[in-house]
């Protein structure tokens, strides 16, 4: 009778156990869930324009791969004066997303995490102090702005120095290797 | 009391808006009722001409302007003669001056109001609030417009509505304009891709009606339409509108950039959802997602729900009903450890507790293989 009373109450615990265990993983934070990620570094990896350059992504991702951080590609928009600073801007996020994307899956077969963003502001350095003031991070890097490319000139580059807390890393990739990154998505 | 009015709306001439107007006049005359005709614009159209043979037709009243003799419709003699129907064509028409009214939808008011029931015909593109958008498609700029309010009155509008290819088909065959007419008409208004955003906007507009109206209950017996209250509780039902069940997680960006491509390509609204926990705080990563994604909202102009409820179905459905989602959208759920594995999956769950709403799963395409561009 003892061991029978003790085994129930052995199952009732095991069970309350498995339930607190499972409540952790309740359906709140189920769909699309990063459940068991840890605290990593951020890079920020701001950029502007239709393209990305190919082998600074790659570079930029090898980076994030071997410290075991998360990228953070963040496309920087300007909303034009005549609209409110929080007007939506659909046509900039149409030409957002595929880079987005294609960085995403470039990244997944990095094996880096990513969190991406879309970051708004009166100019492109606007936009990018915005950013800097929302993310957390613990190192940006940007592209240069080579001859025909898309990237970050001197200016910003200097301005960056002088805002951007934590590391930064300029890349200037070589012009025959400007390779333009498409979404296939 | 008022009579009532039905409308029939094409997306162009030649349709056979009047045709059909005839022909449910008939059948109105074949059910006992006592059916005229008011103002018909036959157009040099003989299946039109035909389809009017055996219904009285009052008189129209002739006046000069510039020296010139036009045909309108009679209204007092309308009104004297007194039918249960009366068929009106073109009710955007511009009446000549000196009648009682500039336009003829004014005196389709006061037959109404004579308790007359009226059907008439009017084509899309004379619609005020359309006028600019069907001078960007068409190039051609409609000087005889009809205000909206006219149509949102009505009783009942019915589309008239051709396929482009079969429109232009009637007007090769000379069943539309003179054949000296058709060159021109085929070069200019008739062209098959203006004809097929036009009859875009002609269905886009009365399904926009029906919604209207739907959603409109009128105050007890009383039918004044100024006292017309929105019912919050009737279901939407016309318009698409989406939701995507976030979570404060990197991942939630990239559903949310997927729901909104997808709102953008039904010209849908999208509402993000995030349920949390009961009587829970969010941590302080959490939080910097929720601001992430409240950040991407705005940039898109959708809007960002957050809830909270013990059981996420539950919570989702009552948002679903109110809202008036017609699609949930939501990333790949994870598999349920211990003994969450008993429960119902979280999809499927979705899918019992909300019938008549489509459930989609949005893919994770970073791990499908990249095609090089």
């Amino acid at each position: 009778m003892v061991k029978d009373v003790l085994l129930v109450a052995l199952v009732l615990a095991c069970a309350g156990f498995a339930t607190a265990l499972s409540r952790r993983h309740r359906e709140s934070s189920g769909p699309g869930s990063d459940a068991g990620a840890t605290v990593r570094r951020r890079i920020l990896f701001p950029f502007v324009g239709d393209a990305l350059s190919e082998p600074v992504l790659a570079a930029t991702l090898r980076l994030a791969r071997l410290e075991h951080a998360t990228l953070v590609p963040a496309y920087l928009a300007h909303v034009p004066m005549a609209m409110p600073l929080d007007a939506p801007i659909p046509r900039q996020c149409e030409r957002a997303m595929p880079l987005l994307e294609a960085v995403e899956q470039r990244a997944a077969r990095a094996g880096v995490p990513v969190d991406s963003r879309i970051e708004r502001g009166r100019t492109y350095r606007h936009a990018l102090r915005e950013l800097l003031e929302h993310e957390h991070f613990d190192r940006v890097v940007v592209a240069a702005d080579t001859e025909g490319g898309e990237g970050f000139g001197a200016a910003d580059v200097a301005w960056l120095l002088e805002h951007a807390e934590g590391e930064l890393l300029v890349l200037r990739p070589a012009h025959d290797q400007q390779v333009v990154v498409a979404s296939a998505a | 009391m008022r009579g009532r009015h039905k409308v029939f709306l094409g997306m162009a001439a030649g349709v056979g808006k009047t045709f059909r107007m005839l022909q449910e006049g008939h059948a109105e005359k074949a059910a006992g009722r006592d059916v005229v005709i008011g103002y018909l614009e036959p157009h040099d159209r003989p299946e039109t001409a035909a389809q009017a043979t055996g219904l009285e037709v009052v008189p129209r009243r002739a006046t000069h302007h510039r020296g010139v003799r036009l045909e309108e419709l009679d209204l007092g003699a309308v009104i004297a003669r007194d039918p249960d129907l009366v068929l009106i064509d073109e009710l955007a028409h511009t009446n000549a001056p000196g009648l009682e009214h500039g336009k003829r939808y004014e005196d389709v008011e006061d037959v109404l109001e004579g308790g007359i029931d009226v059907f008439s015909t009017v084509n899309v593109q004379h619609l005020e609030s359309l006028n600019d958008t069907v001078a960007d498609l068409t190039g051609v700029r409609v000087r005889e417009t009809l205000p909206d309010a006219v149509l949102g009155r009505a009783d009942e509008v019915v589309v008239v509505d051709l396929t482009p290819e079969a429109l232009i088909a009637r007007l090769r065959a000379g069943k539309v304009y003179a054949p000296e007419r058709v060159p021109a008409a085929l070069n200019g208004f008739f062209k098959a891709e203006q004809l097929a955003a036009l009859r875009e906007v002609a269905l886009r507009q009365v399904a926009e009606e029906i919604e209207a109206k739907r959603l409109v209950r009128e105050d007890g017996d009383v039918r004044r339409r100024e006292d017309r209250l929105i019912s919050t509780a009737a279901p939407q039902a016309v318009g698409e509108r989406l939701l995507a069940l976030v979570t404060p997680q990197p991942s939630s960006q990239r559903i949310v950039r997927r729901a909104w491509r997808s709102a953008q390509r039904l010209g849908a609204e999208l509402d993000l959802l995030w349920v949390g926990e009961s009587g829970t705080e969010p941590s302080e990563e959490e939080r910097a997602q929720l601001d992430a994604l409240r950040r991407l909202a705005s940039v898109l102009g959708v809007h960002l729900l957050v809830e909270h409820g013990e059981r996420v179905p539950d919570v989702v459905r009552r948002v679903v009903e109110e809202r008036g989602s017609t699609y949930v959208l939501l990333g790949r759920p994870h598999r349920r450890r211990g003994l969450g594995r008993l429960r119902e999956p979280l999809l499927l769950e979705l899918v019992d507790t909300l019938p008549g709403v489509d459930v989609r799963v949005i893919s994770d395409r970073s791990h499908r293989q990249e095609e090089r561009a």
